[in-house]
């Protein structure tokens, strides 16, 4: 495997002194001139008919400066599907449904106009299960379709259906046969920093757009789209991103109340900010999808998987975001891990009075491999074999192509699982007894990029300024996960300048190319290939004017150098020969030439280069500006199939737990982590968005859940929704990576941003099973269920 | 109801006027413009708002800005050494990984200042009960624990 110069070694994050330092500033932090605050009125009923609203008291409260409802704005439609509104009008479907917003002076006052306004409804019978949204003759949640067309039922217009080998034979050709039905719950994404924006209008009606998105490209494509919606066709939306507290895909889609900032700022004329506070991020922001899913999987009787049939059902919630898409990224484990020759997918998704949800980390993948690798244990045991080497049997290898059509280049689950076995000393664990008990459970994700739009694209721009200085203008964003720390390393490494001589611009749409956003783990992926093609297309410039102003300028070295060394006898050198293009070469910001000697005047500074190139008749300025879109395919939807990434990361999570069956309760006593990553670009980092989804996957695992009642969330607050703290992440966690150096890879590395938290759930309830014989299927698995399944099976 | 007071800001003397309803963090970030000191939850349950109040780490979305008068108050920013120079305990969580988003972080590294300054030697369980109340959704704390770690042993080196 190559060296490397910086990547791979412990650099800190270029953004983390002023994040420790208290200088980092978030939507919270910023204020813009004459900017007022906005509020959003969200419905007292969760299904209702909005018979009146009145603002009449809003408008008149001293220091308000707006009041607008759907009646007094132009309709505007938001989500993939078009069918949520930024205002409600007529009818409310939830709870979080959007009334009216005020625009105010302060806070303060903004808060108590919103109480000011009164709504009189006429409340309808709501549905919130899916047992009533799938019953023939269920009241419809829309009437209609946006295009006006009359709906005959709730289901959703969306495919997500694959089928792939021979189901009939798989299943004749099974020994052994265990289905299971499962749930996960929803779950809040609760970032540290909750959402917000300011929206500000020029006098020629552009907007500028500050807020919290991970799309800030298609996020300008839907705010110019409203923008003509309120008449102003034609003018333009810029969208800057400031620092971020967090964003685990809330950012992956606009927001209403980013719509509601528009509407308010081009009525009162002046910039608008909305901020959600906490209670108003857990009850109005979209969480992580819920689903339902029935798995059944037979093998031979050596072990061998023989088929796989999934059925999802997704309950929807009132309108839609990309909660709903989930099955598309399903649809990869359910295809793609372990070998299976027969597989069966099918998703179908249905209106609810519920939440709706949208994206969080793993995006469907831990929701799948949740009962996947249950069932994994399950058939292992019908099939008495260890789970481990039931695993190791079905393990996927390199090169090899999936019944979705994925093409597999590296792949490391050989070397993952036989060192998550090694590491939890597995065969003695499995036996060990006394309510303790190992589990184990793997991932397949994409790794390089995910193609969901036509462009899967990353554009990058550098510039160098005269003092050998690199800016890069990169229109992914740093939420956290340590983009900027692996694209500067990156850029330093492919151009040869020190990292602390590069820069990453703020996320500006003004300012940087286009980018499709930053998910499906693909930052590090897509700017690292972006910086490398950046860097050579720089470096190219740069050795071409070198041929000629190289030579010049080493003679002055040489002149200097011989000046301070009197008796210095410089080695003949013919410039002629050995200074053309491709015999130069650029390390830590200097320029020599390869195989010349390694004579000091024969190293040239970037930055002095820079200067000559610049300062001269017909000179020039030095910039680069690629675009990447990685080898990999749009997916056929209709038929499920696809190689909608251009690579595929690998890992499996063990765990050894011991249960207290007096309560219920589940202690974590070390977890073993091996990952397939590709290369390691820079540990800090990578070992944070490892440790942080293992965490995340903790709390899916364990206890957290959205508790609702008839679509009212009841624990919108940290005191009643746990999210793991540092008292229940007190275990030592074996973190290692398996470097299987992905020919797709920027420097041999994959995308990993989300495959920490896939396996988590089913590795722990696989440990649970094994320390007390009980299986839960509904995540979390709290005190509750596994004492009432330990009861059960006492009874038994 | 508004009151004039007056409470040492990282060293130095600040005035207020503060209505009743206020609170510390108000204070800080509204007039005062001290923006390091960050609003997770606005109810105690988070700690990102955590500064130190005579020696004590407290969240100041709880705190009545009018009980700070003559008081001393430390947040993020007055752990800056001259040149804005980053303190040791800072300076440990930018080397070892203890930031990701960075919007826990002040609030984090004012707990540990707390900690650190009431007990140089602390053993792990120490750090967590410390950190309890401060909660992180990036990290899983381990590279934090890992920074108050390394933080510790260099005041230490450094008396």
């Amino acid at each position: 495997m190559k060296k490397f110069q910086y990547l791979g070694k412990e650099f800190a994050r270029p953004e983390g002194a002023e994040k420790a330092g208290g200088k980092s500033y978030y939507i919270h932090d910023l204020e813009r001139p004459g900017m007022l605050f906005g509020k959003i009125k969200f419905s007292e009923h969760v299904h209702a008919r909005i018979l009146n609203i009145d603002t009449s008291k809003a408008e008149k409260l001293p220091g308000v400066k707006a009041v607008i409802t759907a009646y007094n704005t132009p309709e505007i439609r938001i989500g993939f599907l078009r069918d949520n509104f930024a205002l409600k009008k007529d009818k409310v479907r939830h709870c979080r449904d959007e009334i009216a917003a005020v625009a105010a002076v302060n806070p303060d006052i903004a808060a108590e106009a919103v109480e000011l306004i009164e709504v009189e409804y006429e409340p309808l019978p709501g549905i919130f299960s899916l047992r009533e949204t799938m019953a023939e003759g269920a009241p419809l949640i829309h009437a209609a379709d946006p295009q006006g067309k009359p709906r005959q039922n709730n289901k959703l217009p969306l495919k997500f259906f694959h089928e792939s080998g021979d189901l009939k034979a798989g299943r004749k050709a099974a020994k052994y046969i265990v289905e299971g039905e499962f749930s996960t719950p929803l779950i809040q994404q609760s970032c540290m920093g909750t959402a917000g924006c300011i929206a500000e209008f020029g006098l020629n009606n552009n907007l500028t757009m500050w807020t919290k998105t991970q799309i800030p490209f298609m996020a300008q494509r839907d705010f110019n789209q409203a923008l003509a919606d309120m008449g102003l066709r034609g003018k333009n939306t810029r969208v800057i991103v400031p620092a971020i507290g967090g964003a685990f895909g809330t950012g992956l889609d606009t927001h209403a109340y980013e719509y509601i900032a528009i509407l308010l700022a081009h009525q009162a004329g002046k910039p608008v900010k909305i901020l959600y506070n906490r209670d108003e991020e857990f009850a109005n922001l979209s969480p992580r999808q819920c689903s339902q899913i029935k798995i059944v999987q037979g093998c031979d009787e050596n072990g061998k998987l023989t088929f796989r049939r999934i059925e999802v059902t997704l309950d929807n919630g009132a309108y839609t975001s990309w909660g709903a898409t989930y099955p598309s990224v399903m649809m990869l484990p359910a295809t793609s891990l372990y070998k299976v020759s027969s597989v069966y997918f099918n998703a179908d998704i249905y209106y609810t009075n519920n939440t709706y949800c949208q994206a969080m980390r793993g995006y469907g993948n831990p929701e799948l491999n949740w009962p996947l690798e249950c069932n994994m244990d399950e058939l292992a045991e019908a099939a008495a074999i260890d789970p481990f080497d039931f695993r190791k049997i079905n393990r996927n290898e390199p090169n090899e192509t999936t019944p979705m059509g994925m093409k597999v280049s590296t792949c490391g689950l050989k070397e993952c699982l036989d060192k998550t076995a090694e590491k939890l000393d597995w065969k003695k664990k499995r036996a060990a007894g006394k309510h303790r008990g190992v589990g184990m459970a793997s991932l397949f994700h994409v790794g390089g990029g995910g193609r969901i739009y036509r462009s899967d694209g990353s554009g990058l721009m550098l510039m160098l300024d005269d003092f050998a200085n690199v800016y890069a203008f990169y229109g992914g964003v740093e939420m956290g996960q340590g983009l900027h720390a692996v694209l500067s390393l990156s850029i330093a490494e492919a151009l040869g300048v020190p990292p602390d001589k590069v820069f990453i611009n703020p996320t500006d749409t003004a300012a940087c190319p286009w980018d499709v956003g930053t998910h499906a783990s693909r930052g590090a992926f897509m700017s690292g290939n972006a910086a490398i093609m950046a860097a050579a297309s720089l470096r190219e410039k740069i050795f071409k004017f070198a041929v000629k102003i190289f030579p010049k300028e080493a003679a002055k070295n040489l002149k200097k150098f011989k000046a301070k060394n009197p008796d210095y006898e410089a080695p003949g050198f013919d410039f002629e020969k050995a200074a053309k293009e491709d015999r130069f070469d650029m390390k830590d910001g200097y320029i020599f030439i390869k195989d010349a000697p390694a004579e000091p005047w024969l190293r040239l500074e970037l930055g002095r280069l820079i200067r000559a190139i610049h300062f001269r008749r017909q000179g020039a300025v030095l910039n680069a500006e690629v675009f990447y879109d990685p080898p990999s395919d749009l997916p056929d939807w209709e038929k499920g199939t696809g190689n909608m990434s251009a690579t595929y990361v690998y890992g499996t999570q063990g765990v050894e737990v011991e249960v207290d069956t007096e309560t219920g309760e589940v202690k974590i006593l070390r977890i073993a982590a091996v990952h397939d990553v590709g290369r390691v670009l820079n540990p800090q980092a990578l070992k944070g968005q490892m440790y942080g989804a293992l965490a995340q996957g903790i709390g899916y695992a364990l206890y957290e859940q959205v508790l609702t009642r008839e679509g009212r969330i009841l624990n919108p607050n940290f005191r009643d929704y746990k999210i793991p703290t540092i008292h229940e992440m007190n275990f030592p966690i074996d973190l290692e990576f398996v470097e299987t150096d992905d020919s797709f890879g920027p420097f041999g590395a994959k995308g990993v941003g989300e495959s920490g938290m896939c396996p988590t759930a089913p590795a722990i309830a696989n440990a649970i099973y094994n320390a007390v014989g009980v299986r839960i299927r509904d995540l979390p698995i709290t005190p509750e269920k596994l004492l009432a399944a330990l009861d059960e099976k006492n009874r038994e | 109801m508004r009151k004039e007071i007056v409470f040492n800001l990282n060293g130095s003397p600040v005035f207020a006027t503060v209505e009743a309803q206020k609170r510390l963090i108000d204070v800080l970030r509204g007039p005062l413009g001290e923006k390091g000191t960050k609003e997770g939850c606005g109810e105690g349950e988070c700690g990102a708002c955590t500064v130190i109040v005579d020696g004590l780490a407290v969240n100041s979305c709880l705190y009545p800005a009018l009980e700070i008068d003559g008081k001393n108050v430390t947040t993020i920013e007055g752990l800056l050494g001259a040149g804005n120079q980053l303190s040791v305990i800072q300076q440990a969580f930018v080397d070892h990984g203890g930031i990701q988003c960075g919007f826990c972080t002040p609030g984090m590294v004012m707990s540990v200042k707390a900690l650190l300054d009431a007990n140089p030697q602390p053993t792990e369980a120490e750090i967590r009960d410390a950190l309890v109340g401060n909660l992180c959704r990036c990290t899983g704390y381990v590279q934090i624990i890992e920074s108050v770690k390394a933080a510790a042993q260099k005041l230490r080196e450094d008396k």
